[in-house]
This record gives structure tokens, sequence and C-alpha cells, in this order.
């Protein structure tokens, strides 16, 4: 059988005019016609040749990170923005949700926005209708379907917008990170109707950067980066894949190039490694388990000594500080001479599962000693789910960002 | 059903996928018109006030020279203004529409021709207000309609109207995404060209032949003239029509090709 979707050596290219502003003026246009290559006029591409098939009920995750191409691959696949060149073959009606709730309006109350946002998701109205009591139940929002959207609480708006996407009944869904909405009861309840509709048999492509979902819901995946299709195999290879490649590209000494940093300037921070407890490389830890993160410093001149603090610095990633690991909480100076490393060696990684920002901070350990080096979101740590207090129970996912060994006792009184 | 995702390339009409779509139109302009009423006193009345007001205004001001084209001056002015006031609200509503739509443009597809003629299907249905009010007016002032030629005369300069109000509009509203100076433009025009119609006074006012031609050139001229033939008994001027027809035309086949050919990019610029 046919693949129910082809791409074929699709490219898409944007020009970037180093001086305007994203939209023309007319001024622009005017003057442009008589002043010739002024302004720097640079192709980049967003997608340069990519090419893969989707066969009818697979279900294909895109992983790539900010800027590698993903939004660009679905907004083609949904006919929002051509291709420049190459060209697609689909062999069945393609439904796209880059968004929950696309036109809904404020002012319409929720039975006319269900109506409406419907059909501009393609749905024909006789659909609409003989599937609204199902949507409605599935939304929770019944007792508000006649009051204006507007005031409808956020998390409301988001459930009825999900509610209604969620019976698309497409050959192909396209989706884009629309799955981390609600609280915890719904985004559960949205999992099993995406899980459902991958088992009727109907193609999915899903981009998200919550790599767990992604490979709950993929069979198969393709990574992208910097618009090149890189790899494409299972979702589990694919998503180890990823993580090497994030971690290649980061061993070098590319946080030496970073300009981003301040402090005197005498020991700059070059490059970082992830290391287990027996000293390899690794790409994420699991938590619970035993982590060495190492970070290697260059000194200006080779004969550069300096007592300094090291802290690690663990943020979530809206920029919340989570704790640092600080070798001034232990009054511990670290030695630094030459081209040094510093290692923290941190024996049970407490963090739970997901993605955090980590910052290292590097100062003189002497009264009024000032910053050597210190370097905001130098890497990030990915943390995989693992059984982490030993007793068979993968914890909750979503809720916590940090474990940690307790007791509890009961007593009668 | 295969189908191909390529390079723009040919232009078409898509007339097959509007109709695929034709659901959709009834949604936008509905969505339009109960939005644009939402939390108002008046809700729909408002479509009736804004063309009555004008009409006393330019009464007050203008009416002194007594009946025009065989017109009391209040049927003349309504009459001009009804049809006046769609194109005008058409015009602009449709001129702003891919940018104030622009965050469903940039999510999701569908034949983007149906959000200016759905800004425009609002402003018939306003007309359709504003038309039974007009009926009143004519029937107060005793006007004699001819049964036969007003009914025809009335689907011929709403047909003109709407193909006049969507070629404008739709290039205005392709040239709105490009360009954002055309914000500021659409307004301005409107309102000078109002003064550029013969709404509130008859061509016959100016001598001058030539200007009379570029007046003309208006595509409502056209459509005010016939509508106002089916209730007074005036010679119709052939040629000053011949021109704001073909005027007319050209803005369709103008905006609608101009529309459909950039359609496509708006998505990136808007």
């Amino acid at each position: 059988m046919k693949p129910i979707l082809e791409i074929k050596n699709v490219s898409k290219t944007f020009r970037i005019n180093h001086e305007k502003q994203p939209y023309l003026s007319l001024r622009d246009s005017v003057t442009s016609v008589f002043k010739r290559n002024s302004s720097s006029v640079e192709e980049f591409y967003a997608l340069n040749d990519i090419s893969f098939n989707v066969n009818l009920g697979e279900s294909v995750g895109i992983i790539g990170k900010n800027g590698a191409g993903k939004s660009t691959l679905l907004k083609i696949l949904s006919k929002i923005t051509p291709p420049s060149s190459g060209r697609i073959i689909s062999r069945g009606r393609i439904a796209s949700l880059l968004e929950v709730g696309t036109g809904f309006h404020p002012e319409l109350t929720g039975r006319e926005n269900i109506f409406l946002n419907g059909s501009i998701l393609g749905m024909k109205k006789k659909e609409i209708e003989s599937k609204f009591d199902a949507i409605v139940d599935f939304s929770g929002v019944e007792k508000f379907l006649d009051t204006p959207l507007k005031h409808f609480s956020s998390g409301m708006q988001l459930r009825l917008a999900f509610s209604v996407a969620a019976f698309l009944e497409p050959e192909i869904l396209v989706i884009d990170e629309v799955l981390a909405v609600g609280d915890m009861e719904f985004q559960k309840k949205c999992m099993g109707k995406m899980e459902e509709v991958g088992r009727e048999g109907r193609t999915i492509l899903f981009v998200s950067h919550n790599l767990g979902i992604m490979a709950q819901l993929c069979k198969n995946a393709v990574v992208l980066q910097s618009g090149k299709l890189v790899f494409a195999d299972t979702s589990d290879k694919a998503v180890q894949f990823y993580f090497n490649l994030s971690n290649i590209n980061k061993n070098g000494d590319e946080l030496l190039s970073r300009k981003d940093r301040y402090g005197n300037g005498q020991f700059h921070i070059a490059s970082y490694m992830l290391l287990n407890k027996d000293n390899e490389p690794v790409a994420v830890y699991k938590s619970g388990e035993e982590a060495r993160i190492q970070v290697a410093v260059k000194a200006s001149d080779p004969s550069r000594q300096a007592n300094a603090f090291a802290t690690l610095v663990i943020n979530d990633l809206n920029g919340n500080r989570i704790f640092g690991l600080a070798s001034a909480y232990y009054r511990q100076e670290i030695e630094l001479s030459g081209d040094s490393t510093i290692t923290w060696i941190w024996p049970r990684c407490q963090l739970a599962p997901g993605e955090y920002s980590c910052h290292i901070n590097i100062y003189e350990s002497k009264i009024g000693g000032v910053i050597i080096d210190s370097l905001q979101d130098a890497f990030r740590l990915n943390i995989e789910e693992a059984d982490y207090f030993g007793r068979g129970v993968i914890p909750n996912l979503r809720q916590d960002k940090v474990y940690s060994e307790f007791e509890v006792r009961s007593a009668r009184c | 059903m295969e189908y191909e995702i390529k390079p723009h390339e040919k232009l078409s009409l898509g007339v097959k996928e509007l109709w695929q779509y034709r659901e959709l139109f009834f949604f936008f302009t509905l969505r339009d018109i109960k939005v644009k009423y939402k939390q108002t006193f008046f809700g729909f009345a408002w479509a009736i006030f804004q063309p009555l007001l004008l009409m006393a205004i330019f009464t007050v001001f203008f009416g002194k020279g007594g009946p025009q084209e065989g017109l009391p001056y209040p049927v003349f002015a309504l009459s001009g203004l009804i049809l006046w006031t769609v194109f005008s609200t058409g015009l602009t509503n449709a001129g702003n529409s891919m940018v104030t739509n622009a965050n469903i443009i940039k999510k999701i597809y569908f034949p983007r021709l149906i959000i200016p003629i759905s800004s425009i299907l609002v402003a018939l249905f306003d007309f359709i207000m504003a038309f039974v009010i007009f009926i009143v007016i004519l029937i107060y002032y005793q006007v004699h309609v001819s049964l036969v030629w007003f009914p025809v005369m009335l689907v011929v300069s709403i047909f003109i109207t709407s193909i006049s109000t969507f070629g404008v509009g739709s290039l205005l509203a392709a040239l709105n995404v490009k360009y954002r100076d055309f914000r500021y433009v659409i307004p301005f025009m409107v309102q000078a060209l109002l003064f550029l119609t013969p709404v509130i006074y008859p061509v016959s006012k100016i001598s001058n032949g030539w200007i009379q031609y570029a007046l003309a050139v208006n595509p409502m001229y056209s459509a005010i003239e016939l509508f106002r033939s089916g209730f007074n008994e005036q010679a119709l001027q052939f040629n000053l029509l011949y021109i704001s027809f073909g005027s007319a035309l050209f803005f369709f086949i103008v905006g609608l090709f101009y529309f459909r050919k950039t359609e496509v990019y708006f998505a990136d610029l808007a």
C-alpha cells in the first residue's frame, strides 16, 4: 500500500532583510525601487530538503530544538504556508491543531464557539451537531454553555477548546504542543483520547517538547536539526539520538564562546560533561541515580591561580531556582590552578523527571572576593523517570520537582 | 482522495474549495454580526440609525434645494446612503479583515477569501435592516414605485455594490497584510469617496462633462443611479453608467486576482 503521506524534498526559505521590519511599509517598497542592494538580504533555510514517508495508521513524532524547523514543517503540512520547493503528496484529509481554540471569540457563548471553532477546524455543521453532546460532556463545562466565553476561566476555555479538537476525525492529524493544557486530570483525559485516536488507525504527526509523552504516543519519530532531517527511526531511538546530539554539540568548548557571562575573566567556563558513577559520559540522568557533573575551566594564562567557591544552580525552565549545589555550603574551597576541572558529585539526583536549566557561578572565596566567571543557563539537565524510592512505584510525573527521603509514622493518642 | 502540497504556481479561483467550505461563510458572518451587536442597547437598530441620522443631517444642510432627480431630498439621500453604507462598511471591514483575523490565518488553513467575503455579507445584512426603513420612508413620501422595475433594479444594484465592495475590499485586504499603510488609507478613502459619489447630490449638478466622467469612475455611481431608477423617472446617462460598471468589474477582477496571488504568503507576513 502506498504511504498516506509522502514528503519529498521539501524546503522552505525565508529572506531575512537585515534592516527591515517583518512587514513592509509602502515607503520601503517605493524607496527600494531606487536604491539597489542597500540592505543585505540573506536566504535562510527554515527547512532544507526534508523527505520522509508516513504510513497509514502510523504515529510519527517530530523532535528538534527550538528553531529546528518543526513548526514550519507542520505549517506546510497544514497548508498554512507553501513550501519553497519540493512537494507533499497526501492521501487523506489533514486536520491540523497548531493551537487549541483557534478562532474562539470572547464575546460569543460556549455553544457558539463550539460551532465556530469546529467549523474552522473543518467539521461540517451536521458533524458538530451530532457530536455536540459528547464534546460538551468531555469538556465538563455544560453549565456555562450559554455564557460568553470571556467569563470562562482560562482553564475552562482550554478544556472547551481541546474538547472540540478531540472530536475531529481526519485521516491525518497534525498536532503541535497542544497537550500541555488544563489540570492533571484533564491532561490524563486528553492523553487517553490521543491514544484512542492512534488505536483507531488514524495517522498522527506530533510535535512536543515533552519527549515522554511523545515516546508514549508515537511509534516512530524523526529528528530535525537546523532545518535538516538528521534521524528517522523508532521514537525510543530517536529520543536517544536527540539527547546524544544535544550532548555532542555541547561537549566542545562551546561555553567558551558565550558572551553573556560576567566575572573578572581570570578563568572562563569552557565546557561541561555529564558523567555517571563510573565516570562514563551520559546524556540523561535517571531520578535517584548518582550524577557527576564536570565543568572544565580555562585560565587566562597557565600560571593563574585562585581559591574559589563554585555553585551549580538548578532552575526550572520558568527560571525559578530550585536549589544550588554550592561548595560554600560546606565551606569547601576549590583550588584552581591553570586549566582545571570542577566536578560536582551528587550521590542521588533528587530531581523529578523533566528538563532543568543550570547556572554555574565561580567566585573568589576570600572576604570581599569578586566573581570569577558566571554563566546563566549554561546547559540543560534532562531527567528521566525512575523508581526513585525503590518501591516499585514511579512517582507522580508532573507535580513534583524534587524528591526527598522521608518517613511517615502513625501513633495512637 | 489524493492531493498535493507544492510551491505556489498557477492561479486559480478555487471555487470548488470555496464550495467545500461554504458553511464557514455562515459561521464567520454569524460571528461578525453577533459580535457587532453584542452588549449594545439598541442592537440591530444601529444598522438603521446610521443611515437615518446621516439622511437627517444631509437633509438639514443640503435639502434646501428641494427635490432632486424627481425625489424628495430625504428619499434621494437615503436611497444613496443605504447602498453607500454597504460599500463603506463592507470595504472597511474587508480591508482590515485579514489583519484582524491574523491569529486564525497563522494557525489554520481554509480558503482565505471567506474572510473578506464574510465581512461583506455582514454589511449586506445591515442593508436588509436599513432597506425596511427605506420602504417606510418611500411610503411616507408617497413616492411612485414601479413594481417591475424596482425589484429588478434592486437586484442589479446590489449585485454591482457587492462586486465593487468585494473587489476594492479584497484588494485592500491583501495590500493591508503587506503594507500596513492601508490601515490609515481606508478610513480616509471611504470618507473622501462619499463626497465623490452622487450619494448626496445628483451628478447633474455638475456641469463640467469631464468631472462627470471622473466621478463615474466610482463603481458605486452606477449602483446608486440604477437603484434610484426604480422609483424616479429620470433618464439614465448610459455613457456614465458604462464607465462606472466597467470600473466595478475592473476592481472585482483586479481585487480577486491580486488577493488569490498573494494569499499564500499571508501567514508569513501577517
